[in-house]
């Protein structure tokens, strides 16, 4: 148990420093950007507390948006698929996750790509949204989205396959 | 008052995300206005000592590209002053209006539709609100937050921006905005339809705001055409400045603004 909140901790300030140094500087083809602190949200055990989950989500958008500038937009990102997790937990692992912890790395490839691009997804949309603020641009609003979200989660599965404890 | 602590008991987890959202989206709201995002900016102590940080490692990259740019910059002002007469001397006796302070970026975007850079001179250095901030090559931004040792710099690459420039030629004046497409290009905007315009002419600073002296360069005119009602024209700026690339810039520091202050104030 303690095991898991250090790594979630780490996890956090991790990935926010890789976030703001990194990955926010890339700018491929001008402006496409993976946001790749997104991991924390995705990989957060299923079992634990869902208000500490809620507000660890929150707190993490909090400090991206401090640290690009953006206002609140990632943080409004990030806790509106925090909060609609569950759903999507339940729409690509079934139902059984519910009565055991899901352990993302046992999971089939297919099911943790289905979940982790409905999530990153939503939260590119809602995020794009937010920071362009025009519903003039809605047609820059989806490329950036779609294009985002592709690098997302290149990255995301790369991450997880080099971090998985699974032995070959 | 029972049936109202039940209920937020029970839908514990959607009270909380409400509100958290909604914290979100108020603070999405206010950094949409011009001035107004207070509470949270990367010039604060702990962002900006990061930004530091990771600057003194990747500052090295970058000192090719630096060191000519100082060159060019160094022969520049030489050559000016060679071919400069004697009698202008007299310059130096007369109080100066503007001053110069040097500063490095430690942050810069230019993806976002609103960008921000963050340089490391503060209120300690005296720099305040408003000062403007430019490169060797052309204008940047205007400071938007300061904290003690940084500050915040609304760029022009920033749909919130608003800069007043002229046409060099004409003396024909506008407004500098940005449309969040391309980070070379701005427009341009509020020129009679009267003025002839030629594709390359030079845009430069206007002097009328308090913020940036007149004659700082800005760029070039790209294309033009009009705007909605036909009778003002929409003209795409190409940029003298890389904003994708920037290390020192100046910043300017405007010794009359407070005389300036006081005359606007009987007006309000």
């Amino acid at each position: 148990m303690n095991n898991i909140v250090l790594v979630n901790i780490f996890r956090f300030f991790g990935l926010l420093l890789v976030q703001t140094l990194i990955c926010s500087n890339i700018n491929f083809m001008g402006y496409i950007n993976p946001f790749i602190y997104l991991l924390f949200i995705l990989l957060y055990p299923t079992s634990n507390n869902r208000l500490s989950f809620l507000f660890s989500s929150f707190l993490l958008g909090l400090m991206v948006d401090v640290f690009l500038d953006s206002g609140g937009t990632h943080a409004a990102a990030s806790v509106l698929i925090a909060y609609i997790r569950p759903l999507f937990l339940k729409f690509s692992f079934g139902a059984a996750y519910e009565y055991q912890a899901v352990k993302f790395s046992n999971t089939d490839f297919t099911q943790r790509v289905v979940y982790f691009l409905s999530l990153i997804i939503i939260h590119h949309f809602i995020l794009f949204v937010l920071v362009v603020f025009n519903q003039n641009e809605i047609l820059l609003i989806l490329k950036q989205t779609f294009y985002s979200s592709i690098f997302t989660l290149l990255l995301c599965l790369l991450f997880t396959s080099l971090f998985s404890k699974k032995q070959t | 008052m029972q049936q109202l602590f039940n209920f937020f008991i029970k839908n514990k987890t959607f009270v909380l995300f409400l509100l958290l959202f909604s914290i979100a989206l108020s603070l999405t709201i206010q950094s949409h206005e011009f001035h107004r995002s207070k509470f949270l900016n990367s010039s604060n102590r702990l962002t900006a000592n990061v930004y530091s940080i990771s600057h003194s490692i990747s500052q090295y990259f970058n000192l090719v590209k630096e060191n000519q740019l100082l060159l060019e910059e160094n022969s520049r002002l030489k050559s000016k002053r060679f071919n400069q007469e004697i009698s202008t001397s007299i310059d130096s006796v007369l109080k100066r209006t503007y001053s110069l302070n040097s500063a490095q970026v430690y942050k810069n975007s230019y993806a976002q539709p609103n960008n921000y850079l963050t340089i490391n001179k503060g209120l300690k250095d005296s720099i305040k609100e408003d000062y403007g901030v430019i490169t060797s090559r052309g204008i940047v931004g205007i400071i938007d937050k300061t904290s003690t040792n940084y500050s915040r710099v609304l760029s022009i690459l920033n749909t919130n921006s608003r800069v007043n420039v002229k046409l060099k030629k004409t003396n024909h004046f506008g407004t500098l905005t940005w449309d969040a497409k391309a980070p070379d290009v701005v427009q341009l905007k509020d020129i009679q339809d009267l003025v002839k315009l030629t594709i390359g002419d030079s845009i430069v600073t206007s002097g009328f705001s308090s913020t940036f002296p007149a004659n700082i360069p800005v760029g070039t005119i790209d294309s033009y055409g009009l705007n909605d009602t036909e009778d003002l024209y929409i003209i795409e700026v190409k940029l003298f400045n890389d904003m994708t690339n920037l290390g020192h810039v100046y910043l300017i520091k405007n010794n009359d603004l407070n005389e300036l202050e006081t005359l606007k104030e009987p007006n309000e």
